[in-house]
């Protein structure tokens, strides 16, 4: 039965919905509502016109049905042709049904712009709100089109009704939020503003949402709308609790206006006029003084409307960050609400002491209640509730007690909900690296992680541990031995395999002086996890065990033996199986000078954001996603790794077979940045016989995060710095320093080193190329004791140069202070062959000068050189190949600096070729071969370099497969001899 | 705010009302989504969930949930009341509001609503101004129409 009908009832709609509610079953309702909508096609096809009454009863009977679930594809003729009836409830369910389902790219919206612009200009104040709550709900750009210039003049203009003037005003908000390009306040900004002192609560109530959004966007323009809203809120702050009469809430003034009142001012800086901020402390201490007071009633909603303006007075506050006084009591609040028997109350206190934690005034005050917040995180019975003491343990934590924090947050992942373990994980790493004093109780607090909650411990988590040991030999024994120890653990997470793996191949000499750890124990420990682990990690044990032979001799014959099986020989995974060749047969030819080169302790990792932060940024970033797309995210990632396990490890096969003496061996230091799709299996084999090591960079991309979602975290992070003053930008950029050529000339056979020095201004510079991609550190750095301010840098690549080189830089630091550096990370990726090098432009205020210069950024075509060796048979053959006279370049010149013969072989090292011996049956003279990586194509080029003692002279001869390359190169080269 | 949805305790969807511009699946998607979760939430726990990059305001009265889905830097408690007071409202108008009243008049919930929060904004949040709004529409129907047999209405005839 239905319960209440009121207002004019329709009968065929309640029998109808009674008649779905006892239907047994869902395919009884589906045949239901099948007989329905026949029923109302045919009525409205029918031929017989249908009165307002049935019309309207059927349009409701569609709303019902679709409100259920299910799909509607008529009856909006219908609805609309109900608009334009002059009776109201007629009207009222046309409008309800277009608000709900006509969407915005609907043809019929002409139509119903037409009737909406009828009741507009109706003067009937109930017409006028039906059509601009439709206009509020439905919110498309044509109704924007149509109506954001006749809205405003409703909403000011004096004869409205209060009641229009607030459906007008939100009205207006929803199509601003639309369509802002096409909402224009212009000259009514200013009674706009006014309304904030409007009479009816009601109208101040609504306006005041509109009036925030557009302040959000045009803060100056609304300015004076602060002074206006602090004297809105002193004025109920200080009313008594009946003033306001309807607008009182369970004893507490306008709660919900008091909020967005103090929401608004969180738009602006603290008030400038010394009267107007003085009254809005008053109200902010008022606020506060009345959370002590005793309540006024016992019922939830009163103390819920109190809490709210207290929180957002609380927000205020802590926006202004400037009243130690206030943030100290603030905390203080919030420390009793830390205790209180209300859930909501707790799960906020905590919450927003999390943001009081990183002022420099409270940050203290937050500390002292650590003990609470410990015993939240243990006893809360809500989850949410403990995720918020586990951020909270977070923001507060520092030096001085970042042991007692790690130490609780670790004993809670024992028992924490899945849900959350992942982000524990990377906060408990992050606070350990950031806060260790010895790196022993970081590597024991990242062990323990792996022990506790290994399944959550991400890649980043790991990665790092590696670098930072490897960074610090300090800690490179006990990690070696803390990892030893930890393996002997009958069940190890496979993570733990992959960082024992890891660190013993690098370090477990540093052990093998002690019995119980000798080189064949830590070898059968290690193989004794093997056959449990996956693909990648084996692969990368495999890694761990040719560096055993290197490290220890002794070893030799028990891992070639290992290698040598069929089980790993003829692994059926490719990338198993050439590991196990290579580093095989790499085992037995190389000498043990050779294989101490490959197989080199790793060199340092470049200092730089720990990935685990960028990761957790990401996680926690604005727009972040649901639970679920991180499920997927990772399931993918699942995928991907499958399909590039090689990447995984350490050494690549690669290296074995062409040491090139120039690339760091181990593939530590190269990252590609702009790394094409990852390399599938099939191209690793080729690559053994190529130059091209392509997955021997692998290890360390893994270790950085993506790079796209690394660059957008920049990009937003520094969003404010882009828009740096305009009095900086609008410079124009000096033009290319006069020595800059010179400058670039000394980088062409080398990647590191000093680009720029003066007084003020240091640049160092660091680079690496794989293939056809760059990456380039910039270290900015400020040699004087005082703050470089708006320090920006753009890179360019004028004419041409745009579409050979395709240049990314991240966003600096728009300050440095004094003695400082920052550093820039520039990825370059070579589409084609170019001439020209990138400009880089550096400008900054020192002592409000403006600096202003232009260097060419050492980017030369032959850093995208691939080394290619041959033999003298080869070599000559291809020299004869390129022998049309535009594929070569030829110069003779005088020496510059002293033909040593060590330094000539250094140079060309660097150019990047590979210096090939016993080719030139003169023994003076060098040849070269390499292959210039590009996007769009491989230039092969070979060099030879013919040095006159005796007149001091050089010839300098290229011949490459295109012209401009011949010649480009042999300019640069000319002036490095 | 962005969202509310109003479900029963068996995951009924019984109103719903979106602020933003999204289409039909992606509301089937998300009200599935949010109904699971508040359901699985015990008694005594928070209101408030993070959800997305919204945060979830819920509340249980009898047998139906409401629940809006408010921006990151929205005011809970707040929320928590705007929920209450819209409970007050249909429950002064119906006179001790229930599901069945919900269900039976949609389209009054709807209105009710509408006049109380508009864009996803408080419009009104005295209660006597906004039952006047609607009483003063109610007001409006024209005179009882004929009455007409049940079989017309069940649109048999």
């Amino acid at each position: 039965m239905p319960a209440v009908s009121k207002g004019d009832g329709m009968r065929g709609l309640a029998v109808f919905i009674s008649d779905i509610r006892n239907c047994k079953s869902k395919e009884a309702e589906i045949k239901r509502i099948n007989k329905e909508l026949a029923n109302i096609r045919s009525k409205f096809k029918g031929d017989k016109a249908l009165d307002g009454y049935s019309k309207k009863k059927y349009v409701c009977k569609l709303l019902f049905i679709f409100l259920l679930g299910h799909d509607i594809d008529f009856g909006h003729m219908e609805a609309v042709n109900l608009l334009s009836s002059n009776k109201y409830t007629e009207k009222q369910i046309g409008y309800l049904f277009i608000s709900v389902l006509v969407n915005s790219n609907s043809e019929l919206i002409r139509l119903i712009n037409n009737a909406i612009k009828n009741d507009l200009s109706s003067r009937n104040p109930t017409f006028m709100c039906l059509a601009l709550h439709c206009i509020a709900n439905v919110g498309s750009r044509e109704m924007a089109e149509a109506f954001a210039g006749e809205i405003p003049r409703i909403l000011v203009a004096g004869d409205t009704m209060d009641s229009v003037k607030q459906s007008a005003a939100l009205c207006l908000l929803r199509l601003y939020k639309t369509s802002p390009d096409l909402v224009l306040m212009g000259e009514w900004t200013s009674r706009v503003v006014h309304l904030l002192n409007d009479q009816h609560m009601g109208v101040v109530t609504a306006a005041i949402s509109l009036i925030t959004c557009l302040s959000q966007k045009n803060p100056d323009e609304f300015k004076t709308c602060v002074s206006l809203a602090v004297s809105r809120l002193s004025r109920i702050v200080s009313s008594a609790s009946t003033d306001l009469q309807d607008y009182t809430y369970y004893f507490v003034p306008a709660p919900w206006l008091s909020c967005k009142l103090l929401r608004l001012l969180q738009c602006y800086p603290p008030p400038e006029d010394g009267a107007v901020k003085g009254r809005l402390v008053e109200c902010l201490e008022t606020i506060l003084n009345k959370a002590q007071e005793p309540p006024k009633s016992k019922k939830v909603q009163h103390s819920n409307a109190k809490n709210a303006i207290l929180f957002e007075a609380i927000s205020l506050i802590i926006h202004y960050d400037s009243e130690p006084n206030l943030l100290v009591r603030a905390c203080n609040q919030l420390g009793q609400f830390l205790q209180h028997r209300e859930t909501n109350l707790r799960y906020l206190a905590l919450e927003s002491m999390c943001t009081l934690a990183s002022s420099e005034f409270s940050h203290e005050a937050v500390k002292t209640h650590i003990e609470t917040v410990i015993n939240a995180l243990k006893t809360e019975r809500d989850v949410s509730v403990r995720q918020r003491a586990a951020d909270l343990l977070y923001a507060m934590c520092d030096r001085s007690n970042a042991k007692q924090i790690v130490a609780e947050m670790l004993s809670y992942l024992e028992t924490a909900d899945y849900s959350i373990r992942e982000e524990m994980v990377l906060k408990v790493a992050i606070l350990a690296e950031k806060y260790a004093v010895d790196y022993s109780w970081y590597v024991d607090t990242i062990l323990n992680l792996i022990r506790i909650a290994g399944d959550y411990v991400s890649e980043e988590v790991w990665y790092r541990v590696i670098q930072i040991v490897i960074n610090r030999d300090d800690v490179q024994g006990y990690a070696a031995k803390t990892v030893f120890e930890a393996l002997q653990a009958p069940a190890c997470h496979e993570n733990m395999v992959k960082v024992g793996g890891y660190i013993l191949g690098e370090f477990g000499n540093l052990i093998a002086g002690d019995p119980r750890s000798s080189p064949l124990v830590q070898f059968n420990l290690l193989h004794s996890k093997f056959h449990l682990c996956s693909v990648p990690t084996r692969a990368l044990l495999l890694s761990a065990y040719i560096k055993f032979i290197n490290l220890f001799p002794e070893t030799k014959s028990t891992i070639q033996e290992v290698l040598r099986s069929d089980s790993q020989i003829r692994n059926s995974d490719v990338e198993l199986q050439q590991r196990a060749v290579e580093y095989l047969k790499l085992s037995s030819i190389a000498s043990t000078d050779v294989l101490a080169t490959v197989l080199e302790e790793m060199p340092p990792f470049p200092e730089r954001e720990s990935s685990i932060l960028a990761k957790l940024k990401k996680k926690k970033g604005p727009g972040a996603v649901s639970v679920n797309e991180l499920e997927e995210g990772k399931r993918e990632g699942e995928l991907n790794g499958g399909g590039e396990r090689g990447d995984n490890s350490g050494i690549s096969a690669s290296n074995a077979s062409t040491p090139s003496p120039s690339a760091d061996l181990l593939g530590l230091r190269t990252v590609p940045p702009v790394s094409a799709a990852a390399p599938s299996a099939g191209s690793l084999l080729v690559d053994v016989f190529s130059e091209a090591g392509v997955n021997d960079d692998g290890f360390l991309r893994d270790m950085e995060p993506p790079t796209e979602s690394s660059d957008s975290l920049l990009a937003e992070g520094s969003g404010d710095s882009d828009s740096a003053p305009p009095s900086a930008v609008s410079e124009d950029p000096a033009p290319p320093l006069p020595e800059s050529n010179e400058l670039l000339n000394k980088f062409v056979c080398k990647n590191n080193g000093v680009l720029f020095e003066n007084q003020l201004l240091q640049i160092g510079i660091k680079s690496e190329y794989r293939q056809n991609l760059g990456r380039m550190y910039l270290f900015y750095g400020n040699k004087t004791s005082v703050q470089f301010v708006t320090f920006t840098t753009t890179v360019t690549c004028p004419g041409e140069l745009q579409s050979q080189l395709n240049v990314q830089t991240k966003i600096v630091e728009p300050l440095i202070e004094g003695g400082a550096q920052v550093q820039q990370v520039i990825n370059i990726e070579c589409l084609t062959d170019f001439l020209d090098a990138p400009l880089l432009n550096i400008k900054f205020r020192y002592g409000g000068a403006l600096q202003n210069l232009t260097l060419k950024l050492p980017v030369t075509i032959n850093k995208f050189f691939q080394p290619t060796e041959m033999a003298s048979h080869d070599f000559f053959q291809r020299w004869k190949q390129l022998s049309q006279p535009q594929q070569e370049a030829q110069k003779i010149f005088k020496a510059n600096h002293a033909m040593d013969t060590e330094v000539l072989k250094a140079k060309l090292l660097g150019l990047g070729m590979a210096l090939l011996e016993n080719v030139d049956p003169n023994p003076e003279n060098f040849v070269c071969a390499g292959v210039i990586q590009t996007k769009a194509q491989q230039v092969g080029s070979l060099l030879r370099l013919e040095p006159n003692a005796q007149a001091q002279m050089y010839r300098l001869t290229l011949r490459s497969s295109k012209d401009t390359v011949s010649q480009r190169l042999c300019e640069l080269l000319a002036e490095q001899f | 705010m962005q969202f509310m949805l109003l479900f029963s305790r068996q995951g009924k969807l019984r109103l719903q009302k979106w602020y933003v511009p999204l289409s039909d699946v992606q509301k089937k998607k998300i009200s599935r989504e949010v109904i699971q979760m508040v359901l699985a939430r015990k008694p005594k726990m928070c209101s408030f969930l993070e959800w997305r990059d919204l945060k979830i305001v819920y509340k249980r009265y009898a047998s139906l949930y409401f629940c809006c889905a408010v921006e990151d830097q929205e005011n809970e408690l707040i929320t928590l009341e705007i929920i209450h007071r819209y409970v007050e409202l249909l429950d002064k108008y119906f006179g001790s509001v229930c599901e069945l009243d919900i269900i039976f008049n949609f389209e009054k919930a709807y209105y009710i609503l509408d006049e109380f929060i508009l864009g996803g904004e408080a419009q009104e949040t005295s209660k006597k101004n906004v039952l006047k709004a609607i009483e003063q529409a109610d007001m409006l129907q024209e005179e009882a129409e004929t009455p007409r047999s049940v079989l017309e209405e069940i649109g048999l005839t």
